[in-house]
């Protein structure tokens, strides 16, 4: 890779001689039909919202300002202070321990710290509170220990609160930046970390001075794919009772009949969010990360340092995922001893995997195409262009999936009145309401994802081989191609194993866009807890998890060891 | 791979065949009940018709999605809970009238449109969940809960949840804006945790010591005590006894759950056989014995579990009204910072 680097670099100084620009053909062309064919979709359902919200909500906002607005904000903020802080510390601290240093049982945490992501949020809220609940094993055992009789009598933090609830999404997010972030320090980090330890820096000093500022493209691309989730999170806040605007957004539209309302508050914190994450894009725009040649040595750890490390790493994966996922493997097995296992479960097995497969593809291929675009043609698209392609993401999922609707409904009408006009044939429906609706909205809601793992791999490629392959005789298509394609692949592959974790635990979209007789593991899930009978939906539960289990396998075997 | 790709062709087209208009003799319908409620009836309604039952459960949205949907919509039947979803349903013209003297005979007039655009199919009382060891507590009105001698005793599930903001329309109807206000101020500072969780973690959090009452469902004691939620929630349903609240001098909150048929439904006939069968004695002995629902029809009997609660007199405010009034319930929930 460093000898292609170096000659690109050399016929880089024939530049005066190179074409400017990316030369015309076909791949132009296909990249200019993708692009607005890509765009038109992801526009059509912020237009939906629009037009929603304009129809306009008499007397919303005085009430939202002096009743919802200032406990919602106030929760909202804290909510993401605390996940964020916490998203932070861990992924960071847990990536750097494993990354960067070495001891008895680090290969099975540094497997074992990405599995959190499989566990949905919804899930783990309805597993602790079971958990940690007064009639609750845990307290249960405590009062046996203490020899307490009435559950008022021991002092316990109530689980129904928001720091409980930052503190759960907190724990099973955090892998969003240990990915990135210890993929950053093993890549980047061997030459500057091992000069660093060479001038004399102590563990400590090079973590604060080099290793970290190394890390902010991957703490950036990570923190906000963990903010935005729990802002948009509605099971987990509405369960433990955390009134965030995306809580007001669900009772302004759903008790008000109200969905223009609900459509104005949507937008105006999607505006908020696109506003924040141009920001923290500016606040990084001179970094320049280039890959490194090789893996750092790993500083050994022994004694109680190796022992407190290894702790360290064990505590989060406790809580994000060892804890629930044992709670669920426990009330699953109960389950099927009492009731046997539901005869459609295989079904809807194969229904979730082929779902999130297929908008997987799709979702990566676009996000690379994307990424890859914006790049060949930087000095026409603005990068915020690329980042409002992934808004999907920032947006409730269920505001999300009722802005689809009309764009749905619209091209059925369309194409309905097509096929009438031309072949005289009357059709049903053929996007809304069907697995395309589905694919659809997975590929909008997650673009982001993988927008930034694609932007993430080719960040690390030098803007030099890009010239080099024109030099060369390429054109857009063939760089893409050649060049981008073969040198993201590691960072794209990881992109899309978390896409397909994703889909595969996405809910809103699901239950409001699928076909009849069509159910998913997470469909069957939300019937048995919309009932009150979680327990029922363990086992489908479980099955999420245990899917998710194998791509986050692979995903934390992908790049450097 | 070949042969993987035809896997994926054949498990897409599968997925793909929703969009394939139905053919004679079956009905689709949009639910936002549970299939685990549902199923026993609809499997019912197939053996006695052979007309086969397609669903689909839908949460937040139902009227959105037929909506969008519009003339070319499959659905026939739009299932619901909540007098307040219900009526949603007809006031974005989504229902179409029936006229059908069986349906007319079964459900008593009102809890029915006078033009046959909405049908309740079952009842559920909003009950009182009281610590069985209060053997003082004998009855209750709704109104009493604002009463500060139950200060940090009450556990109840979010304000904005459509089975409180339907007793609250109902406390609008009865009392107007101004008392329902200093009403709901009173509840909240009687709260013991913030407002949240389900109905049955009343129970739950009763049987833990974390309160003496709370409001809730009826069915959900049937579901705890019947068993089907296993031994432990059994345990909850014993730690507490169920009282019947009336408004003062009034009856008990009752809401509702109910169907329409859908304005664009393209086998109508089928949806209003379907409607027929569900308030059919067979059906509404379904009803009470797998969900423990009060029945709609007429002399058809609840549930040993659900009798034993005691005689049921429902608020005789019309139930459009209290749909009418969700929105300002809505509004007042906020206002108190019921859910804060």
């Amino acid at each position: 890779m460093s000898s292609v680097a170096l000659e690109a670099g050399s016929a880089w100084d024939a530049r005066a001689a190179a074409p400017r620009r990316p030369a015309r053909g076909l791949g132009h062309a296909v990249f200019l039909s993708a692009a607005i064919l890509v765009a038109v979709a992801l526009i059509a359902p912020v237009a939906s919202l629009a037009v929603s919200a304009l129809q306009g909500s008499a007397g919303l906002w005085p009430h939202l300002v002096a009743y919802v607005l200032p406990q919602a904000l106030r929760d909202t903020v804290l909510l993401l202070l605390g996940v964020g802080l916490l998203v932070l510390v861990v992924g960071v601290g847990t990536a750097w321990l494993v990354a960067a240093h070495d001891f008895p049982g680090r290969r099975l945490v540094e497997w074992m710290l990405v599995l959190p992501l499989a566990v949905p949020t919804y899930i783990v809220a309805y597993a602790y509170l079971d958990l940690l609940h007064p009639v609750g094993p845990v307290q249960t055992g405590l009062r046996h220990l203490f020899g307490i009789a009435s559950p008022r009598d021991l002092p316990f933090p109530e689980v129904r609160s928001l720091p409980v609830c930052a503190l759960l999404i907190g724990f099973v997010l955090y892998p969003y930046v240990y990915l990135p972030v210890r993929a950053v320090f093993l890549l980047q980090g061997a030459e500057v970390l091992e000069a660093a330890r060479t001038l004399g820096a102590g563990s400590a000093r090079t973590f604060w001075r080099v290793a970290l500022p190394l890390a902010r493209p991957g703490i950036a691309v990570g923190a906000s794919l963990a903010l935005l989730e729990a802002l948009n999170d509605i099971g987990a806040s509405e369960f433990l009772g955390v009134r965030t605007l995306t809580v007001s957004i669900y009772a302004t539209w759903v008790n008000r009949s109200d969905l223009p309302g609900a459509a104005q508050i949507a937008l105006l914190l999607l505006v908020v969010v696109l506003a924040l994450l141009a920001a923290e894009a500016w606040g990084r725009r001179q970094g320049r990360y280039v890959a490194g040649r090789r893996t750092p040595q790993r500083r050994p750890l022994s004694g109680s340092r190796a022992g407190l490390a290894l702790l360290a790493c064990a505590a989060p994966i406790t809580v994000g995922f060892v804890a629930p996922a044992g709670y669920l493997l426990v009330e699953a097995s109960k389950r099927v001893a009492f009731a046997g296992v539901s005869a459609g479960l295989a079904r809807e097995t194969l229904n979730t995997v082929l779902l999130s497969a297929g908008a997987t593809v799709l979702t990566v291929g676009l996000g690379l195409v994307l990424a890859s675009g914006a790049r060949l043609y930087a000095r026409r698209v603005p990068s915020l262009w690329l980042r409002a392609a992934g808004f999907g993401y920032a947006l409730p999922g269920t505001i999300l999936a009722v802005a689809l609707l009309g764009p749905l409904a619209g091209f059925d009408r369309m194409l309905a009145a097509v096929t009438r006009d031309l072949f005289g044939v009357t059709l049903g429906l053929l996007a809304g309401g069907t697995a395309v609706a589905l694919i659809y909205a997975y590929t909008v809601r997650f673009l982001a994802i993988s927008i930034g793992a694609a932007e993430a791999g080719l960040a690390k490629l030098p803007a030099s081989q890009d010239e080099a392959s024109r030099v060369l005789g390429q054109g857009t298509l063939g760089t893409f191609r050649l060049i981008h394609v073969p040198f993201a692949w590691t960072a794209v592959a990881s992109g899309a194993l978390l896409v397909f974790v994703d889909c595969m635990k996405e809910l809103p979209a699901t239950l409001l866009l699928r076909p009849l007789n069509v159910e998913t593991l997470a469909t069957h899930l939300y019937g048995e807890a919309a009932r009150g009978t979680y327990e029922d939906g363990a086992v489908a539960a479980l099955i999420i998890v245990l899917i998710g289990l194998l791509p986050l396998t692979l995903l934390s075997r992908l790049g450097p060891r | 791979m070949a042969v993987r790709g035809v896997c994926l062709v054949v498990g897409f087209a599968s997925l793909l065949a929703g969009a394939i208009p139905a053919v004679a003799q079956e009905v689709n319908l949009y639910t936002t009940r549970e299939p685990g409620l549902i199923k026993p009836l609809l499997d019912a309604f197939t053996r006695s018709s052979g007309i086969k039952v397609n669903t689909v459960l839908v949460d937040k949205g139902l009227a959105e999605r037929v909506a969008a949907e519009g003339e070319r919509s499959p659905a026939d039947v739009l299932m619901t809970v909540d007098v307040g979803n219900l009526m949603e349903l007809v006031d974005k013209g989504l229902a179409q009238p029936v006229a059908s003297p069986a349906l007319d005979a079964a459900i008593p007039a009102h809890l029915r449109a006078a033009d046959g655009r909405w049908y309740a199919l079952s009842l559920r009382a909003r009950v009182a969940y009281v610590d069985a060891g209060l053997g003082d507590v004998q009855a209750l009105t709704y109104e009493e809960l604002a009463d500060p001698k139950w200060k940090g005793k009450i556990c109840i599930r979010s304000g904005q949840h459509p089975y409180n903001t339907a007793l609250i329309g109902a406390y609008l109807a009865r009392h107007g804006e101004e008392k329902t206000e200093a009403w709901l101020r009173g509840l909240k500072a009687n709260l013991a945790r913030r407002a949240g969780g389900g109905d049955r973690e009343v129970a739950r959090d009763i049987k833990a010591d974390l309160c003496d009452l709370g409001l809730a469902n009826s069915y959900y004691v049937g579901l705890m005590r019947g068993g089907k939620g296993g031994a432990e929630q059994k345990s909850w349903a014993d730690a507490i006894k169920v009282v019947l609240p009336t408004f003062a001098g009034g009856g008990t909150h009752v809401n509702v759950s109910g169907a329409v048929v859908a304005r664009n439904a393209p086998n109508k006939d089928a949806a209003v056989k379907l409607l027929e069968f569900l308030v059919t004695e067979e059906a509404q002995a379904i009803y009470a014995q797998s969900n423990y629902e009060y029945p709609v029809r007429a002399g058809a009997k609840a549930d040993p579990i659900i009798a034993a609660l005691g005689p049921l007199n429902p608020d005789t405010t019309p139930l459009p009204e209290i749909a009418k009034n969700r929105k300002l319930a809505s509004m007042l929930v906020d206002k108190v910072g019921f859910d804060n």
